[in-house]
C-alpha cells in the first residue's frame, strides 16, 4: 500500500501542452477517479503515473520513493488498459500469473495466489481457456484479475469498463467496488462517465484543458462545483446558468429576488434542475416551458429563464404543459455564484 | 458481407480464373509430365540425366547451403532493423525508405552492385590494399576461392532480400496494439522479456509468411549468383536455366524445376506446421 | 481523452525519453544499415560513370573523379539495349494492365460477395506462393512457340502476369474492404447501378490503393529474370540481355546496365512508401 503524490507536473507535446502543473495527492488504500471529457489530459497524466509517458516537468512520488525516472516496472504498481490488454498467445492463468512470473516467484506461490485473484473474480472456471474464447465481460475479470495479482501498492485504471455494454458496465462497477474495498488497494481511475467516477470514488478529480477544476467528494463536487465547467460537466441535467446582475447583495429575475454576493456585479447563477420546485401560485422566477419529456422517475421542462436555456426537474405527476410559465422555488442555499468573467464560483455570501 | 449470392462474383473470378488456371495450372502439370517423359513414354531418364550430372550434387548442396544461411540471417537482421526502426520518432519516413528501396531492385541489378565492390579491382580490395592487408588486386569471386564467393552471395542476398522481410515484419507489428508490451512493461518485463514473451509470439503469422516467402525465393535463387560468380557456383535454377537454354535439354530442365517445386512445398509444409497459431490462440 | 488521441503523440515522446547513450547506440546502429543500403548503390553509380578507365583504376578512390557520360551513352548506344530497355517497359506496362484488370475484380468479389467457391479461390491464390513460379515458363517455351508468343514482350507479360496477379487480388481485396460498404448502398438508393456506383464511389476512393498496386506489378516485371531469359532470344527485356550480355561485356557495361535497373527502383519505392506497409501486411496473410 501506498500515498501518490503528483507534484507539478506538465506534459508538453511539441508546442501543445497537454497538461499544466497538475498537482493531487492520493492518500494511502483510497480509490480517486480522474473524471473529463475528451482530450482534456486524464489519460496522459495516468500514463505520466504508470511511466508509460515521460513528464515535460514535475515529480511522481509513489509510498515516499520518487518514481519519476523509474521504468514502469519499478514502480510497483499494476495497470487495467482500456482494451483489456489481455495476451492473446496465453491461457487465463498465465495471464494473471504474468506479474509474478516477472518477479520470479516460485511456483507454488503463483499458483495460489492466482486462484486468490481468480476467485474473487470469479473467473476459476476459465483459467485454461485462451482470451479469444471469452466474452468481453470476462476479459474484463481477466484482465482485473490479472492487477490484483500482483497485490500492488498502486492500481491504474485507464477507462476499464468503457468497452462493456450498459447492462454489464453496470454489474462490473458494483462488484468493482466490492472487490476493490476488499483489497484496500490506492487506486486511480480513469473515466469520461460520471456515473462511475460518482459510484465507486472516495474523490473524484474533475480535469479539463490540463488542469485540474475540483477535486472532493462525489458529493461536494455534485453540489458545490468549483467552475462553471464542472457544474456543467456533472449531473443528469447538467446545472443551469442564468446571467443575473448582482446590485446591493440581491439579484432580480423577473419578479423574485435572491440574495447574491455582492462581490462582484456580473454573476451567473448555477441551478440544478431538482433544486427548484413549481410553486402553487405562480409566484418566485418565472420560466416558460417548451418541451415536457416524462423519463419515469421525473418530469423533465426545458424552457427559459429570463430569455436564457434551462432544464428543471419536476415531480413525475406534475401537471405542466408546453407553452405556459410556471414560477419556481429556489432555496438560495442550494445554488452556485459564478463569477461571468472568471467562470470560478464565487465565495457564498 | 451480403448473403445474396449471385452470378457477379463468379463473373469478377472467372478471368483471373482462367488466366491462372491456363499459365499457372497448366504449366505445372506440363513441367511434371515433361520430367517424367521422354518422346512418348513414361521415363527417370531426365532424372537419371539431372542427377548423373557433374554439377547437380554441387548445386543442391550449394542450393541448400545458401539457403539455410542466407534466411535465418534475413530474419534476424530483419527484426533487428524493425526493432530499431520502431524506436525512431523523427526520420522514421526516411530511414524506412533507404531501408526498403532494395525491395524493388532484382536480383540481378544486386548481383553487379555487389560486383562493383567485389570484383578484382573493386572498393573491397581498394580498401584493404589502402589498409596494407593486400598487395594488390586479388580474385574472390573465382573457383579458386568458393568460400569467399559464397560469403559475397550471402552478402548480396542478404542486401537485396531483408527489405522484404523488414516489410512484412513491419506490417505485422503495426499490428500488435501497443497495450500489450505496455502491460508487460507495468507488470515488470525487461525489454528482452517483452521481445521473447509478447512481440516474437504474437509476430508468428507474420514470421510465418515472411519466411515461406523468403525460403521459396532462395531455392530459385540465380540471378545474384550469375552475375557475382557466373557458373563458379553452381545452383538449382541456374543449372535449369543452363539445361533450357544451352543444352537445350527440356526434359531435364524440367526435372530441376519439379525438384525445386518439391522442396519448397516441403519447407512451405514445414513452416507451416511448426509455426502455426492455433485458432484460440489468435487475438 | 481518447485512447486514439493520447495515441499518436505517445510514441514519439516515449523514444524522446530514451537515455542518450542509448540513443546514441541506436542512430549508430542506423547509420550503419544506411549505409549498408547505399553504399553499394552509389558504387554501382561510381561504376556506370566513371567510364572504362575508372572501372580498371587501381586502388579506387571512393570519391567521384572523373566522371563522365561517355560509358552510359556508350552503353545505350550498343545495338540491342535500347530495344531491351523498350521491350521491358512494353512487359512491365502490359503486366500492370492484366494484372489490375484480372486481379482487382477478384479482389472487389473476395471483398464484397460470400459465395461458394470462394475458399477454393482463395487457396489457388496462395497455392501460388508456395511454388516458384518463373520456373513455370520452362514448359511454357514449346506451347508459346506454337501460338506465336515466344520471343515476345507480350509472352514476357504473361508469365509475369502470373506472378503479379495473385499480389493485385490479394491487396486490391483489402483495399475494398477498406471501402465501406455503406458508401456504395447510398449510391444505389441514389439511382446508381451497381456498375456506375463503383465507378463513381468506390474507384476514386481506391484509386491510390491501385496506383500502388500498379507500380509493384512493374516493378515485379521490371526485375524478373529466369522466365524472361527463357522466354526470349532477339527481343529480350533488359534483365535477360544483361544476363546474357554479361559474361562477353566489360565491366563498365555491366555496371550502367545496374544502375539503369536500380533506378526505377529506387523511385517507385518512394513513390509508393506511403503504401509498402499496408499492402505487404495484407499480402503476407
Amino acid at each position: 500500500m501506498a500515498d501518490i503524490v503528483i507534484d507539478r507536473v506538465v506534459k508538453e507535446f511539441g508546442p501543445f501542452r497537454a497538461l499544466q502543473e497538475i498537482s493531487l495527492t492520493v492518500n494511502d488504500g483510497e480509490f480517486v477517479a480522474l473524471l473529463g471529457p475528451s482530450g482534456c489530459g486524464k489519460t496522459t497524466l495516468l500514463r505520466i503515473i504508470a511511466g508509460l509517458e515521460t513528464q515535460t516537468s514535475g515529480r511522481i512520488v509513489i509510498g515516499g520513493q520518487d518514481v519519476s525516472n523509474l521504468a514502469p516496472r519499478k514502480r510497483g504498481l499494476a495497470m487495467v488498459f482500456q482494451n483489456y490488454a489481455i495476451f492473446p498467445h496465453m491461457s487465463v492463468f498465465e495471464n494473471v500469473a504474468f506479474g509474478l512470473r516477472m518477479q520470479k516467484a516460485a511456483q507454488a506461490e503463483v499458483k495460489r495466489k492466482v486462484e486468490r485473484a481468480a476467485a474473487l473474480l470469479h473467473i476459476e472456471g476459465y483459467l485454461d481457456r485462451y482470451p479469444a474464447k471469452l466474452s468481453g465481460g470476462q476479459r474484463q475479470r481477466v484482465a482485473v484479475a490479472r492487477a490484483l495479482a500482483v497485490e500492488p501498492a498502486v492500481l491504474l485504471m485507464d477507462e476499464p469498463l468503457s468497452n462493456l455494454d450498459a447492462l454489464l458496465r453496470l454489474e462490473m462497477r458494483t462488484e468493482l467496488k466490492a472487490v476493490l474495498r476488499q483489497a484496500g488497494t490506492t487506486t486511480i481511475y480513469v473515466t469520461h462517465d460520471q456515473t462511475e467516477a460518482m459510484g465507486l470514488a472516495d474523490r473524484i478529480a474533475v480535469m479539463y484543458g490540463g488542469k485540474i477544476d475540483q477535486i472532493g467528494s462525489p458529493l461536494e463536487i455534485y453540489a458545490t462545483p468549483a467552475t462553471r465547467f464542472v457544474g456543467g460537466f456533472i449531473g443528469a441535467p447538467p446545472m443551469n446558468f442564468i446571467k443575473v446582475r448582482c446590485h446591493g447583495g440581491t439579484a432580480r429575475i423577473g419578479d423574485a429576488t435572491l440574495p447574491c454576493p455582492s462581490t462582484v456585479t456580473d454573476l451567473e447563477l448555477g441551478l440544478r434542475g431538482e433544486d427548484a420546485s413549481l410553486s402553487a401560485n405562480g409566484s418566485g422566477i418565472p420560466f416558460d416551458v417548451r418541451v415536457v419529456e416524462p423519463m419515469g422517475s421525473h418530469l423533465l421542462l426545458t424552457g427559459s429563464i429570463d430569455g436564457q436555456l434551462a432544464r428543471i426537474v419536476a415531480p413525475p405527476v406534475a401537471k405542466v404543459n408546453p407553452g405556459v410559465r410556471v414560477g419556481l422555488n429556489v432555496d438560495p442555499a442550494r445554488v452556485t455564484w459564478i463569477d461571468s468573467a472568471t467562470g470560478r464560483a464565487v465565495a457564498r455570501a | 458481407m451480403p448473403a445474396r449470392t449471385s452470378w457477379i462474383p463468379y463473373a469478377l473470378i472467372a478471368p483471373s480464373v482462367i488466366f491462372l488456371g491456363a499459365l499457372f495450372l497448366v504449366p505445372l502439370v506440363q513441367t511434371i509430365w515433361l520430367s517424367f517423359s521422354v518422346g512418348d513414354g513414361f521415363s527417370m531418364e531426365n532424372y537419371q540425366r539431372m542427377a548423373g550430372d557433374l554439377n547437380f550434387s554441387l548445386a543442391v548442396r550449394n542450393t541448400f547451403l545458401l539457403t539455410l544461411v542466407v534466411v535465418p540471417l534475413q530474419v534476424v537482421l530483419a527484426l533487428a532493423m524493425a526493432t530499431m526502426v520502431t524506436k525512431l520518432d523523427k526520420g522514421r519516413d526516411l530511414v524506412l525508405w533507404v531501408l526498403t528501396i532494395p525491395l524493388g531492385i532484382s536480383d540481378l541489378a544486386a548481383g553487379l552492385a555487389w560486383l562493383a565492390l567485389l570484383q578484382n579491382t573493386g572498393y573491397l580490395n581498394s580498401a584493404l590494399y589502402a589498409l596494407g592487408l593486400i598487395q594488390g588486386p586479388m580474385g574472390w569471386l573465382s573457383q579458386e576461392t568458393p568460400w569467399a564467393l559464397f560469403f559475397a552471395i550471402v552478402l548480396a542476398e542478404l542486401w537485396r532480400a531483408t527489405a522484404i522481410v523488414l516489410v512484412i515484419l513491419i506490417a505485422g507489428l503495426q499490428l500488435i496494439p501497443k497495450e500489450f508490451s505496455e502491460a508487460a512493461e507495468i507488470f515488470g518485463a525487461k525489454p528482452w522479456t517483452r521481445f521473447t514473451k509478447i512481440t516474437l509470439p504474437l509476430l508468428k503469422p507474420s514470421l510465418q509468411s515472411a519466411l515461406i516467402l523468403r525460403t521459396v525465393l532462395a531455392f530459385e535463387v540465380f540471378a545474384v549468383v550469375y552475375a557475382l560468380g557466373g557458373r563458379n557456383f553452381p545452383v538449382l535454377a541456374g543449372e535449369a536455366y543452363v539445361w533450357q537454354n544451352d543444352n537445350q535439354n527440356y526434359g531435364a530442365a524440367a526435372a530441376y524445376a519439379v525438384l525445386i517445386m518439391a522442396i519448397s512445398l516441403a519447407a512451405t509444409a514445414v513452416y507451416l506446421r511448426i509455426l502455426r497459431t492455433r485458432p484460440e490462440q489468435l487475438p | 481523452m481518447t485512447a486514439q488521441a493520447a495515441e499518436i503523440p505517445q510514441t514519439r515522446h516515449r523514444s524522446m525519453s530514451l537515455p542518450s547513450a542509448r540513443r546514441l547506440l541506436l542512430w549508430t546502429g542506423l547509420a550503419v544499415l544506411l549505409a549498408w543500403v547505399l553504399v553499394p548503390i552509389y558504387l554501382v553509380a561510381l561504376g556506370a560513370f566513371g567510364g572504362r578507365l575508372g572501372v580498371f583504376r587501381w586502388p579506387k578512390s571512393i570519391w567521384p573523379t572523373d566522371l563522365s557520360l561517355a560509358a552510359m551513352t556508350q552503353f545505350l548506344a550498343i545495338e540491342g539495349v535500347f530495344n531491351a530497355l523498350v521491350n521491358s517497359l512494353i512487359a512491365a506496362g502490359l503486366t500492370v494492365v492484366f494484372s489490375i484488370l484480372l486481379g482487382a475484380p477478384a479482389g472487389y468479389a473476395l471483398a464484397r460477395y460470400d459465395f461458394r467457391g470462394q475458399n477454393a479461390f482463395r487457396l489457388l491464390v496462395l497455392l501460388t506462393r508456395a511454388f516458384p513460379l518463373a520456373i513455370l515458363a520452362l514448359p511454357l517455351t514449346v506451347s508459346f512457340i506454337r501460338l506465336g508468343l515466344y520471343d515476345t514482350p507480350f509472352g514476357v507479360s504473361l508469365i509475369h502476369t502470373v506472378l503479379a496477379l495473385p499480389f493485385a487480388a490479394l491487396v486490391t481485396q483489402s483495399l475494398f474492404m477498406g471501402i465501406p460498404r455503406e458508401y456504395e448502398e447510398a449510391a444505389w438508393v441514389f439511382g446508381c447501378t451497381r456498375f456506375q456506383a463503383f465507378i463513381r464511389v468506390v474507384l476514386p476512393l481506391a484509386l491510390p490503393g491501385l496506383a500502388a498496386t500498379a507500380i509493384f506489378a512493374f516493378v515485379i516485371s521490371w526485375n524478373e529474370v529466369f522466365a524472361a531469359s527463357i522466354l526470349t532470344v532477339r527481343e529480350r527485356t533488359l534483365t535477360a540481355y544483361l544476363l546474357r550480355i554479361l559474361a562477353e561485356s566489360p565491366l563498365h557495361y555491366r555496371f550502367a546496365g545496374g544502375f539503369i535497373l536500380i533506378i526505377p527502383s529506387v523511385l517507385f519505392i518512394f513513390a509508393v512508401r506511403r503504401y509498402l506497409f499496408a499492402v505487404w501486411g495484407i499480402a503476407s496473410k
